[in-house]
């Protein structure tokens, strides 16, 4: 914008007439005050946004952090810093733990499962030129479906005597389970109804992995003899889909961290803590319990987790620059 | 080692027929380029010799051998790609270890860590890892094994590319515009490279390109396409001097070939854009047809009527050496370009008259349907006949040896 | 073209087995969706008595659905939904389009300030922020209200950043043309930036709608009555007062909630994949 400006005071210096000699001040003042206008310009428009990130983004960021080191239960008059005990209460608590640990379970079952999955449909999907959009359309489906209504889908599906698990399971002779009400079974069913949510993100990430792979490297690889499935697999497809599985293993990671809905309609947590998640202790705590500060440490606790992954999945990113 | 017979090949796009009866024979160690405009069915063409695609009918032969049905793995040739086609994950040695490693172990032996066990497998390692390494220093890549192809210049990158390509010895190489993605400079440089390399390995060459530059320098004979079609096969000479057809005559050859249309007024004359050239035509008196000169066929000359035409310059270029001249003719709508030594041309200037005398034997006769006219002055046509006779025996001969 | 064989030696048996396996996940995939509908127009009598059919012997959607609409007031909660969502949409999209320009083609100090703002806001998890917005949200008074379910997601840093994304693209000419033209700088976003970056709205709109018409966690919070509740949460109270073993009239209820985005994902496949995977970059 300033740019045709700046080239007239340049121009301008060696022509040494009366008139010309003043033009480098006066245009580099009317460049000052159209950089003044443009930023003036720029903060006003921006003005909303910023105010509203500030309000609703980092005050209550801080204010998070600083709750946390207080003992304040919501709605009481009195407070007082506490440090670090609302951290050390939550580590020492066996309740914590076990959500901390459930979480990662969680996480540990949904992210290879729906890697796995996500890709295997992606790779059946795009391997054949018949039905594509139908297959994809209906492995999408779950992952735009509302959550609380499907869950409750899903508890039909898995009641003890009119389930539809069950009543397969029984009809060709296996053991049937009361899935939600069994220590045992409650978090991996939890994990598989996060799979199946997933599953459908992952594959369309996929999918767009193996369109970018260029079809001069199958040409390649068939001319270099490896031209069996196996081998183009191994020698293209899968190396080549290596960035987009990071990426797919994160992002489906920061969502498996953030299960709640399923917690919330099918078990409350339970039987005893069996499904108890992070952020179903979050919300307990703080908006049940209403034990402000030490909600607000676990929702720390939480940050640091997200945080962590977001920043390994940058780093992640930033390297994939190799593979081009 | 090996010849290539391409026989009535033909290949379509559902309605769209991309190849049409394209028949072509390769003598073993020639170096042949197919050469046409974007969207010809050259690449096509190369694409079923490799056996990346199949044709809908024909057959073709690699070696004696018929080889369609048969996967490119099988059949002996080895590719480089417009776009390297380099694995991005492996080093610059795995990449080009990759296609011995594919056929000299077994699917067992490949796999990480146990294959290593099996008995073989490392002598087999070893041999190849030699190889690639003889190679790579051959092609002056041997310091950069241990790189991958994103670390490397586009120059570097085609000379993997013809490495992974070079180790195994394959019978016949395809290139498909290996060229293409590298600056000028790099362009002219490996296109001496390329040269050198077939001279050095001796093998079947075919390589593809829309630019004649390359087509006329590399091969021992050109092969031009056209919308499906091969429209002649002749050595780089032949194809500018005395070419088959008038498309052939006009892809090849910068600045294109003027096309004037003129009229046979008697044996032996006819009459052009307002002169008469003295050219002995194969054609009936009133024919029309249709005369192709190059730019350089032309010289000036002291007045115009008989063998010479009559002109106002409309622009002039300076090249250097020469002088391309633009001529409005009288009752032609595109320019005639001359292209005149400049040292011979005194100072002309746009709008001044200018006379150009043309050689009867430089113009080249195309009837109506673009087929070339034969005139019987000229010793052309036979000598070029006799030539293609001795390139068609070459494969006898080398049975022979 | 395919990663099991190249084209031109086409393995039949493969075929036949990827049609297989695919019709297999997607049945598993849809499992729960049919099941919800089949129970959605059982009777009760039906619905306990063990069966595989997905059709009923006694058709009672009629009575089933009517109940999900008249005894939850499921209406109201999509309506709600609806009322939300599009109040959430169109707020940020006028905060943060005006944003976005200045990010991508204004220069001003402090800009790569804001960017960084708008980049931290993207690695903000919002349950994290949840109970600060619940105690700002009580001091002002407004719990339990539509604005409560509206006032933390007025400016979306996702927003913001797809929008700047796509104005880049679009070349500094047409701007300076504008200038020219003599149109202000707000003029400009919405009359000649917006309608250039129509993809980019329409995919953030997707992103949006769908997370917030699905949203339970803030609205779980935010509001205690009937009457404001959005459509998850609406089904949630359904479901505990019918405590759980009327399952026709709440399988109804469901597929009413599920129906509207699943017919749009349909209807506009691609625009549904393009906003919610690149919302998924979040």
């Amino acid at each position: 914008m300033s740019e045709p400006l700046a080239l007239s005071s340049g121009s301008e210096a060696p022509s040494a007439t009366d008139g010309a000699r003043t033009l480098p001040s006066l245009t580099a003042s009317l460049r000052r005050s159209r950089t003044l206008t443009e930023a003036l310009t720029a903060w006003t428009l921006a003005g909303p946004a910023v105010f509203f990130l500030l309000v609703l983004f980092f005050l209550p960021v801080i204010g998070v952090f600083v709750i946390a080191l207080t003992d304040w239960q919501f709605g009481a008059r009195t407070l007082s810093f506490v440090g670090l005990a609302n951290f050390r209460e939550a580590f020492a608590d066996g309740g914590f733990r076990t959500s901390l640990f459930n979480t990662v379970i969680y996480v540990l079952i949904v992210v290879p499962g729906t890697l796995v999955l996500g890709l295997v449909i992606a790779l059946l999907i795009e391997s054949g030129k018949s039905c594509r959009p139908f297959y994809r359309a209906i492995h999408f489906l779950p992952f735009m479906a509302t959550m609380t209504a499907m869950a409750i889908a899903w508890e039909a599906l898995l009641h003890p005597t009119i389930g539809l698990v069950n009543q397969t399971l029984a009809a060709i002779g296996l053991p049937t389970a009361n899935w939600l009400r069994d220590e045992n079974t409650a978090l991996p069913v939890l994990a598989v109804i996060g799979i199946w949510q997933n599953l459908g993100y992952a594959m369309i990430l996929f999918l767009a992995g193996l369109k970018s792979i260029p079809k001069d490297l199958y040409d390649a690889a068939d001319v270099d003899g490896a031209d069996l499935w196996l081998d183009r697999l191994c020698t293209v497809t899968l190396p080549m889909l290596g960035p987009v599985s990071m990426f797919v293993v994160i992002v489906v990671a920061l969502r498996a961290f953030e299960c709640f809905d399923t917690v919330k309609v099918l078990t409350q947590g339970g039987p005893g803590h069996a499904s108890e998640v992070l952020l179903y202790t979050l919300y307990r705590e703080s908006f049940e319990y209403l034990r402000t500060g030490y909600g607000a440490a676990i929702a720390v606790v939480f940050l640091a987790i997200v945080v962590t992954l977001t920043l390994v999945q940058t780093r992640v990113m930033d390297r994939k620059v190799h593979y081009q | 080692m090996a010849s290539v017979l391409l026989d009535s090949i033909n290949k379509n796009y559902g309605q769209t027929s991309v190849l049409r009866g394209v028949s072509l024979s390769i003598a073993d160690g020639e170096f042949l380029t197919l050469l046409g405009p974007s969207g010809c069915g050259k690449s096509t063409l190369l694409r079923i010799l490799a056996g990346l695609e199949m044709q809908d009918a024909g057959t073709v032969s690699i070696g004696e051998r018929v080889v369609d049905g048969l996967r490119p793995k099988r059949r002996d040739v080895a590719m480089v790609f417009q776009s390297y086609a380099l694995y991005p994950h492996l080093t610059i040695a795995s990449n080009m270890a990759l296609p011995l490693r594919m056929r000299q172990l077994s699917a067992l032996q490949r796999l990480p860590l146990l294959g290593g066990l099996l008995p073989g497998t490392e002598r087999i390692v070893a041999e190849i890892e030699t190889e690639v390494t003889r190679t790579a220093t051959l092609l002056g890549i041997g310091h950069l094994l241990s790189r991958k192809p994103g670390q490397l210049s586009g120059g570097q990158r085609q000379r993997v590319a013809v490495g992974r390509a070079m180790v195994r010895h394959p019978a016949v190489f395809l290139m498909d515009e290996p060229l293409s993605n590298l600056d000028a400079t790099l362009r002219v440089q490996m296109r001496a490279e390329i040269k050198e390399l077939h001279q050095r390995l001796g093998v079947t060459f075919v390589y593809v390109t829309h630019d004649q530059a390359e087509a006329m320098t590399l091969s021992d004979r050109v092969a031009v396409m056209l919308d499906g079609e091969l429209l002649q096969v002749a050595p780089p000479q032949d194809i500018y001097a005395d070419p088959d057809d008038r498309r052939v005559a006009e892809f090849i050859g910068s600045p294109k070939i003027n096309m004037l249309e003129g009229v046979v007024r008697e044996r032996g004359l006819i009459d052009v854009a307002g002169s008469t050239l003295p050219i002995e035509a194969d054609a009936l008196a009133g024919a029309h047809l249709t005369l192709g000169i190059r730019p350089e066929a032309f010289h000036l000359a002291d007045h115009g009527g008989q063998g010479a035409l009559t002109g106002s310059v409309r622009m002039i270029e300076h090249m250097g050496s020469d002088l391309f001249v633009h001529l409005d003719l009288a009752g032609i709508d595109h320019p005639l370009i001359a292209r005149l030594l400049a040292e011979r041309t005194p100072d002309i200037a746009p709008g001044q008259t200018l006379h150009v005398g043309v050689r009867p034997d430089r113009v080249l006769l195309f009837a109506r349907d673009g087929q070339r006219l034969l005139f019987a002055r000229d010793g052309q046509r036979l000598r070029r006949e006799v030539e293609s006779a001795g390139a068609s025996i070459t494969p006898i001969r080398e049975l022979a040896r | 073209m395919s990663f099991i064989t190249s084209a031109n030696f086409l393995w039949r048996p493969a075929a036949i087995l990827r049609h297989a396996v695919l019709i297999v996940t997607g049945a598993l995939i849809l499992a729960p969706f049919v099941w919800m509908v089949s129970l959605s127009i059982r009777p009760p009598g039906e619905i306990f008595r063990a069966s595989f059919t997905f059709w009923p012997a006694q058709f009672y959607g009629v009575e089933n659905y009517t109940k999900a609409l008249t005894q939850a007031p499921l209406p109201r909660s999509m309506g709600n939904g609806l009322i939300v969502c599009s109040l959430i949409l169109a707020l940020q999209i006028l905060v943060c389009a005006p944003c976005a320009y200045a990010l991508a083609k204004l220069r001003f100090p402090g800009r790569d300030l804001l960017f960084g703002m708008v980049l931290i806001g993207l690695l903000l998890p919002h349950q994290v922020l949840s109970l600060p917005l619940f105690i700002l949200g009580y001091q002002l008074g407004i719990l339990n209200t539509y604005a409560a379910l509206v006032f933390p997601y007025v400016v979306s840093p996702f927003g913001i950043f797809l929008f700047r994304q796509f104005f880049k693209t679009i070349p500094d000419d047409v701007i300076h043309a504008a200038r020219l033209d003599g149109l202000s700088e707000l003029t400009i976003v919405w009359k000649i930036m917006m309608p250039m970056a129509l993809p980019a709205i329409l995919a953030f709109s997707i992103f949006s709608v769908v997370g917030h018409w699905n949203d339970l966690f803030w609205p779980l919070i935010a509001v205690q009555d009937r009457s404001l509740m959005p459509p998850p949460l609406g089904i949630m109270a359904f479901m505990n007062e019918e405590a759980g073993n009327d399952y026709g009239p709440l399988m109804a209820a469901s597929t009413l909630v599920v129906l509207p985005l699943l017919v749009a994902f349909l209807a506009a496949q691609r625009w549904f994949v393009e906003g919610l995977t690149r919302g998924g970059i979040k």
